[in-house]
């Protein structure tokens, strides 16, 4: 950077840092540790409040607040019921160097000015303030079917995977599944009654093993990416996510984004028109426009030539396509798109993306 | 975080050839017997291993556990010291020329736990075992369980690739096969401008200026995750084979290229290459048994399977009747994610009813991307 520039940059006011710690389960410790962060930041004299956080009723958790500030939550009245929401305008007002905000993928209650509470995270580092968040992987948008694949459970508040890559840092929260079900065992994580039906759903080791293992390989990507811009040549891949009415198509995006991401690739989402669900179509695109892929809309009789036409002339390489339903498979009658799609790609890569459900 | 309320489904449990019973007992057997090893592994010093090994021996004593120290490590901060003071303490033996455990007294001693901090040292002279590693082994085999804590430049195979980002080497090391028979593993994960000052030691050091150090500590964290995701991936394997449980859970991606004389297999595999290493996961290469090949395509295939060795990758023939069964069958016993395979050339309207192989990867292949690569395309 030359000089000239350094100097136009620091009239812009600066951006604030966000700092997120990621875990694979409650209980592995990342409020502790979010606010053990904090304190070290006061005693290294930076101006640092806790603008949200969730004691789950932790002795330790809630000893690890004593001595620093805390912004009061707001209540928010929702169909007769006292909601409370961080409060992003008294912070915003208190504006301190360094704000401590948990569970970054919350939903805010309706009715709160924003939907989501990334979205009042991203006020606060546009103001400058640094932040410091926790989530847990189970919330990364992409690995949404490979999460319900391992868990059986839909996660359903989700975060954007583009928001997560904003982050200056993404650093993980350890903790073994076995001192993690010790924990559970002894009500550290939950009351005891709540925590006997958690072991019996989520909490079992072969999941945990598996849900930290995500957690750790997606904390290397966090810094592959963020340091190997020189490193990695530009992917000569470049992925089409064909978009559909049917259910299978929401999988078909995440995984189509996140191997795109993955490889560096570029990545577009094409549906092609007339559809027997047209608004459910619109709803996909507008799904995958919210991660953040461009999207286009064809017209044509014959899909499957669409498609190719549109990757020839756009330099695609590889096709995303669903799984056909088993159902879908008639011994006469109409095959599937998919098939003849299949059959038709003589010079482009196809990907026919797994359904992923829980075994 | 959300506690997910929905019941989760009782996982499948088929049931286990006498093999996998017999495996079953074995790696119980191997379970139980020996102490239990646990190690934290930091990418670098100052991310704070130490503290928080004595503070879980500190816990554990707490909650009435029997637990001594037999080694601390130099230039202890203020914090390691306090919880150092309430913890039992055996010291060196005496006359040690340098670091040393009292592997003697802590086996007279036997106490459940004992912590060691700091896994990479020789033994000075003299001393029962070469290896610090060694002392740890036999005091596992007493049955006594192990807390010790290590640096990913200590880790012998991957002393190289640190070396090469760090440019300094260090003497000291463990195998790698050591770290992975620890019953658990904890990553001790921090901002790299934690350890950064405490990196600076070291007259190498200096001539980096603060961008270049971070991405220095950012490569080793990195190799640091990865390694230690693929402690936990393996330990998974272990759990479930212990269970008796065959199931994937595809938390780590791994790729399968199927070659035939026939497809575009120089580019699969390197595609495969990439996309394993990508995801830091994975690459397998298959090849279902072919009988009265022609010469040529023998050559071909022959080719094939050498770009596989060159991108390390290993090797498998397949011999079946039903090479899609075949194909499958490696598939979940690999826990494969994604499987890479060469167009169908199968076409025509006579064929247009009948599942072609590439149909049936799709339709039966559960779980699993299906990659399919054009015959000639040449990127």
């Amino acid at each position: 950077m030359t000089p000239a520039n350094q100097s136009t940059n620091e009239q812009v006011k600066a951006k604030g840092k966000l700092r997120i710690l990621l875990g694979y389960a409650a209980g592995v410790g990342k409020t502790y540790k979010m606010l053990e962060e904090a304190q070290q930041l006061k005693r290294e004299g930076r101006d640092v409040v806790v603008g949200y956080f969730e004691p789950h009723g932790r002795k330790d958790t809630i000893a690890k607040l004593e001595g620093l500030e805390l912004i009061p939550r707001r209540r928010i009245e929702y169909r007769g019921h006292s909601f409370e929401e961080m409060d992003t305008d008294a912070i915003l007002g208190r504006h301190p160097e360094v704000c401590a905000v948990d569970e970054f993928p919350h939903t805010n209650i309706p009715g709160s000015e924003r939907a989501k509470r990334w979205e009042d995270v991203a006020l606060l580092l546009d103001a400058g303030i640094d932040v410091l968040t926790t989530m847990n992987i189970q919330h990364l948008e992409s690995l949404n079917d490979q999460m319900r694949e391992i868990t059986g459970v839909q996660v359903r508040e989700t975060i954007p995977d583009w928001v997560v890559k904003q982050a200056d840092e993404v650093i993980l929260v350890d903790l073994p599944p076995g001192a993690l079900l010790n924990r559970l065992q002894r009500g550290v994580i939950y009351g005891t009654d709540k925590a006997e039906r958690a072991l019996a759903n989520f909490f079992k080791e072969p999941t945990l093993a598996a849900l930290r293992e995500m957690a750790l390989r997606q904390t290397a990507h966090e810094i592959d990416i963020r340091h190997d811009e020189q490193g990695v040549n530009p992917s000569p891949e470049r992925i089409l996510i064909h978009i559909t009415e049917s259910p299978a198509t929401a999988a078909v995006i995440r995984r189509g984004k996140r191997v795109a991401d993955y490889l560096k690739a570029e990545c577009f989402a094409v549906g092609v028109l007339p559809s027997p669900n047209p608004a459910q179509l619109e709803r996909h695109l507008d799904f995958a426009r919210k991660l953040r892929i461009e999207t286009r809309v064809l017209e044509s009789e014959d899909p499957a030539e669409a498609l190719f036409d549109f990757a020839r002339r756009n330099g695609v390489t590889q096709i995303f396509l669903a799984k056909p339903s088993k159902r879908s498979i008639p011994f006469l009658g109409k095959r599937p798109l998919v098939m003849d799609i299949v059959r038709l790609a003589k010079d482009r890569q196809i990907t026919v993306v797994a359904e992923r459900k829980h075994a | 975080m959300a506690l997910p309320h929905s019941p989760m489904p009782e996982i499948a449990r088929p049931r286990p050839s006498p093999e996998q019973l017999l495996k079953q007992v074995e790696a119980e057997e191997r379970h139980s017997a020996r102490g239990k090893l646990k190690i934290f592994l930091g990418y670098a010093s100052g991310v704070g291993k130490s503290f928080r090994m004595l503070d879980e021996g500190r816990r554990r004593k707490m909650r009435g556990q029997d637990v001594v120290v037999a080694a601390t490590q130099r230039a202890a901060s203020p914090e390691v010291e306090t919880v150092l003071r309430s913890l039992e303490v055996i010291p060196p033996p005496a006359g040690a020329a340098g670091p040393a455990i009292d592997v003697e007294a802590v086996l007279r001693r036997h106490p459940e736990v004992v912590l060691i901090d700091g896994l990479a040292y020789h033994n000075p002279p003299g001393s029962k075992n070469p290896e610090r590693w060694q002392d740890v082994d036999e005091l596992l085999s007493a049955g006594i369980s192990v807390i010790t804590s290590i640096n990913l430049q200590f880790i012998k195979e991957r002393q190289q690739q640190v070396e090469a980002i760090r440019g300094k080497t260090v003497k000291e090391s463990v195998p790698e096969a050591f770290i992975r028979t620890a019953d658990e593993i904890e990553l001790v994960d921090a901002a790299p401008e934690y350890c950064a000052a405490h990196s600076l030691e070291g007259g190498q050091q200096s001539v980096l200026n603060a961008d270049q150090l971070q991405r220095q500590l950012s490569e080793l964290r990195e190799i640091a995750l990865v390694l230690a995701a693929d402690v936990v991936d393996h330990q998974l394997e272990e759990y479930l084979r212990r269970q008796g449980i065959q199931q994937a859970y595809g938390a780590h991606e791994r790729v399968l290229v199927c070659v035939t004389p026939r497809s575009n297999a120089e580019l699969m595999i390197r595609r495969g290459r990439r996309q394993a290493d990508r995801f830091h996961g994975e690459l397998y290469v298959v090849y279902v048994q072919q009988d009265d090949l022609k010469p040529e395509d023998q050559r071909v295939l022959e080719h094939n399977l050498s770009c596989a060795v060159e991108q390390n990758a290993p090797v498998e023939v397949l011999h079946a009747e039903d090479p899609i069964a075949a194909i499958l069958q490696f598939a979940a016993d690999h826990g494969i994610t994604q499987i890479f395979v060469g167009h169908s050339q199968q076409s025509g309207w006579m064929n247009r009813w009948k599942p072609n192989p590439v149909e049936r990867l799709i339709m039966e292949g559960d779980g699993i991307d299906i990659r399919i690569f054009p015959h000639t395309e040449s990127q």
